[in-house]
């Protein structure tokens, strides 16, 4: 009974919640496809939380520094430029140490983490929070007419979608793209090879190296561009430690999804839909015993929802997922036969 | 007479490495449409020859010259515009990616910016014609089997319009019957023009498909024959530098008591499916039990189950009579069994540990190598006195007892193991491709110990890919296919093709 009762809840509020989980699961998706694009390659990257995190943080820099000079648009365009490029940066020096210096690719990636969490914490307090002064802005969402979101059915579909702002507009674009291109192109043959057995590409006169850091500066892009959503789509601010270990969950997205792009968005949308389920339980809450029960629960195990979900499947409940069989493993052209 | 220049000639190559000479000086060529064989033991330096052949390795000094011309190779995609291709001795192929992927990989085949597979598929399908052979381009590898997976590499170097072929040790891990397969298509590449170099340390099949054979003994050439006028025994001391037994004598066995007995023994594999299904076997003392068969049909987890590492899904394993089915490895090595595991680096040895601590790796807890109270302490003298024996007694060739495992060759490393399972009083030996991967010195000593272990009363298990080895050294054969035992032979009447054939086909096939 409870349990029927639930269902019908949860159809009636979905509807409503379904451009917020595109929004939630928008940092995941993109995070996640940061994950999918390096760890196919062959190389781990714990450091996407950090990644996300600086980028978050150059991004709202550079909107929130050229608001007044050059207006709202062009300096949030130029934040995103700047997330993005920020992303990259930070990708070519993960590239640079498992793939050069050939460092411990989770030390890598905690080190990342660690310096982002503390050189933005820094900059915040010495830059943005003295000035005193407004955020950069927030990336306007696209407005429906309301024939359209009344539309049965596929109105709630489409708001999902449409009622977004750039960034999260993009990111089914992107998986798409990034999915086609991975199992249909010549980059995404190389990349699989690569992240499988590097020494059969070498063979074939495939530069591994090339390969590896190409996908890593490219991954951590969408890493960057994650971030500027935090800061520029979603809140308008920058708060230290914003990403809240959206960059694990990203991962936790990523294995869910077996490494692949359009498995780690499904991924990245059960996480948006368990936290939103978390806070819309606590506003709407629904008549009878279902919400006497529901009420019952204490908050924080709503907010505490998705990180229970990423545990639940890192312990292997969704099956167990095959990473790619060189992941995590420096390949070192060998000297001697 | 030979107007036109070799295909392809190295001269005066020089490679050191630490320590190493690994190539003193080699001269070698190849003609358009010849064969021409590079044997040598394991170490002489022929895979680092071909690695310089093919730019994975610089040479110190020597200089390559293909039709004449020198040229330099700094790397694979330098000898693959020169028309140079190579089927390595393990597979560079990419096992989750399909036939068409892994052959057009490098030089993909476009229509706008996405791969255009069908066309791949056409010219693969193509050029396995020509090769005279049949090949589905949208399997993937890992699906295939072993002999197939090589006719894709070899496809892999055609496509890449490869005129000069190296095969390095191209049979080692085929049945007889994928051996002569490969065999016709190299005999056919050769006709169309192909120059091939065939690495090998495998007498009969040198003698059987080269025009010409080049011996390597410690990085230099001891000198080139044609078949016609060398023999397998000449050969042999060409490559060893001394008499070597090709084959060591059996002896007749006195079989005892059974000592192993399974029935209806069935065991899952890593991924849930059944791959030992249903087995019944028996092993007496004295006896040498030979299990032929392709990798992969069951052996592994088969021995697993035997020494405890897999428990079983069904059915019983009986040591002398008791139960031991599913008992731990301790327990079942306390009764007596001893273990040559296949994959000696990962099984077999700690590599970072020293020789000696790898010599009491199954005993170090016990007296006399633990002492004090509750056998906590460590007994240097005792451990150091025991491995200085046994390194001399099985001809370990290690600087000192104390370096790595991991510096040691491959025989060496296996002659450790060999020396550590095998001293003590044991009631069965389980050698799981004992001598994979080594040269004929290291093979003819390993099967001079284990007949010895036999005539002393043990019984024996041995599992190996090389059915040679298993027609060498067993009393009787069993052929394990699919899982199933499908068929066993006492040796003495066994004959090699149909092992060949029921370990390709099973029981059905050969009915």
């Amino acid at each position: 009974m409870i349990v029927v009762d639930f269902v019908v809840y949860l159809f009636t509020v979905l509807p409503d919640l379904l451009p917020i989980i595109l929004g939630l699961a928008t940092p995941l998706a993109l995070g996640a496809l940061c994950g999918v694009i390096n760890e196919r390659a062959g190389v781990v990257n714990i450091g996407i939380e950090g990644i996300m995190l600086w980028s978050a943080f150059n991004g709202y820099l550079a909107g929130f520094a050229l608001h007044d000079t050059i207006g709202a648009g062009p300096s949030l365009a130029l934040g995103i430029a700047t997330a993005v490029l920020t992303g990259a940066v930070l990708g070519l020096l993960h590239a640079w140490l498992t793939v050069t210096v050939r460092a411990d690719q989770i030390i890598a990636g905690t080190m990342m983490n660690i310096a982002a969490f503390g050189i933005t914490g820094y900059l915040n307090r010495l830059i943005i929070t003295p000035s005193g002064r407004g955020g950069a802005g927030v990336l306007g969402v696209l407005h429906l007419p309301p024939e359209v979101i009344g539309l049965p059915a596929v109105g709630p579909i489409i708001r999902m979608f449409f009622e977004q702002g750039p960034i999260a507009m993009s990111v089914v674009f992107f998986v798409i793209a990034i999915q086609l291109l991975l199992f249909r192109s010549r980059w995404g043959l190389r990349t699989r090879a690569v992240g499988e057995h590097p020494k059969a590409a070498d063979t074939l006169g495939i530069d591994v190296f090339k390969q590896r850091y190409l996908n890593v500066v490219l991954g951590c892009a969408f890493a960057g561009l994650a971030g500027a959503y935090l800061t520029l789509e979603s809140t308008g601010s920058f708060q230290n430690g914003m990403t809240g270990g959206r960059g694990f969950i990203a991962l936790a997205a990523m294995i869910f999804g077996r490494w692949t792009p359009v498995g780690a968005f499904l991924g990245a949308l059960m996480f948006g839909t368990a936290t939103a389920l978390g806070v819309v339980v606590n506003i709407r809450v629904p008549e009878g015993d279902l919400g006497q029960i529901l009420k019952s629960i204490p908050t924080f195990w709503y907010a505490a929802l998705p990180y229970l979900v990423t545990i639940v499947i890192l312990a292997g409940v969704v099956g167990r997922s095959i990473p790619p069989a060189a992941d995590g493993v420096p390949y070192e052209k060998e000297g001697r036969a | 007479m030979n107007e036109r220049p070799p295909a392809l000639e190295m001269r005066g190559i020089t490679k050191r490495f630490p320590g190493v000479l690994a190539n003193d000086d080699i001269t070698f060529d190849v003609r358009a449409g010849e064969i021409h064989a590079l044997l040598g033991e394991n170490g002489a330096g022929k895979t680092t020859l071909m690695n310089i052949l093919y730019g994975l390795v610089s040479p110190d000094t020597g200089e390559v010259l293909v039709d004449g011309t020198p040229v330099t190779i700094r790397d694979p995609s330098n000898a693959i515009a020169q028309g140079i291709g190579m089927v390595h001795q393990h597979f560079m192929l990419v096992p989750v990616l399909t036939v068409a992927e892994n052959v057009i990989l490098g030089q993909e085949l476009l229509r706008g910016p996405f791969l255009d597979l069908p066309q791949a598929a056409r010219r693969i399908r193509e050029l396995a014609t020509q090769l005279g052979f049949d090949v589905d381009p949208d399997v993937r590898i890992e699906q295939l089997p072993v002999g197939q997976q090589q006719r894709v590499e070899i496809l892999k170097a055609i496509y890449r319009g490869a005129r000069i072929l190296v095969l390095d040790e191209p049979t080692a891990v085929l049945t007889p019957q994928e051996t002569v397969e490969v065999f016709t298509v190299l005999r056919r590449l050769q006709a169309d023009g192909a120059a091939i170099v065939f690495i090998s340390h495998k007498l009969e099949e040198v003698l059987a498909i080269a025009d010409r054979i080049t011996v390597i003994r410690r990085g230099k050439v001891v000198g080139t024959r044609r078949p016609s006028e060398t023999s397998d025994v000449d050969l042999a001391v060409m490559m060893v530098g001394r008499e070597v037994l090709l084959r060591v004598d059996r002896g007749k066995s006195h079989p005892g008591d059974v000592v192993l007995k399974t029935e209806g023994l069935r065991v899952k594999d890593d991924r849930g499916h059944e791959a030992v299904r249903g087995v019944d076997l028996e092993v007496r003392a004295g006896e040498i039990l030979g299990i032929a068969g392709v990798a992969g049909n069951g052996q592994d987890e088969l021995v697993d189950a035997l020494v405890g590492l897999r428990r079983p899904a069904g059915g019983k394993v009986l040591l002398g009579g008791a139960e031991i089915t599913g008992a731990p490895t301790r327990r079942i090595r306390d009764l007596g069994v001893a273990h040559v595991p296949g994959d000696r680096q990962r099984f077999g040895l700690v590599l970072p540990y020293p020789v000696e601590d790898n010599l009491v790796l199954t005993s170090f807890d016990e007296p006399p190598f633990a002492t004090g109270p509750l056998n906590l302490l460590r007994n240097d003298a005792a451990i150091d006195e025991w491995s200085e024996r046994l390194i001399k007694e099985f001809d370990i060739r290690t600087p000192s007892r104390d370096v790595r495992a991991a510096t040691l060759s491959g025989g060496n490393q296996q002659k450790i193991i060999v020396a550590r399972e095998f001293r003590g009083a044991n009631r069965l030996v389980i050698l799981d491709q004992p001598t994979r991967g080594l040269d004929v010195g290291s093979i003819e000593f390993i099967h001079r110990r284990a007949i010895e272990k036999r005539d002393a009363g043990t019984a024996i298990l041995l599992t190996s890919a090389d059915l040679d080895e298993v027609l060498e050294l067993s009393d009787r054969i069993a052929v394990m296919f699919r899982g199933h035992i499908v068929a066993i032979f006492d040796a003495a009447v066994a004959e090699r093709d149909r092992i060949g054939l029921l370990m390709a086909k099973g029981g059905a096939a050969a009915a």
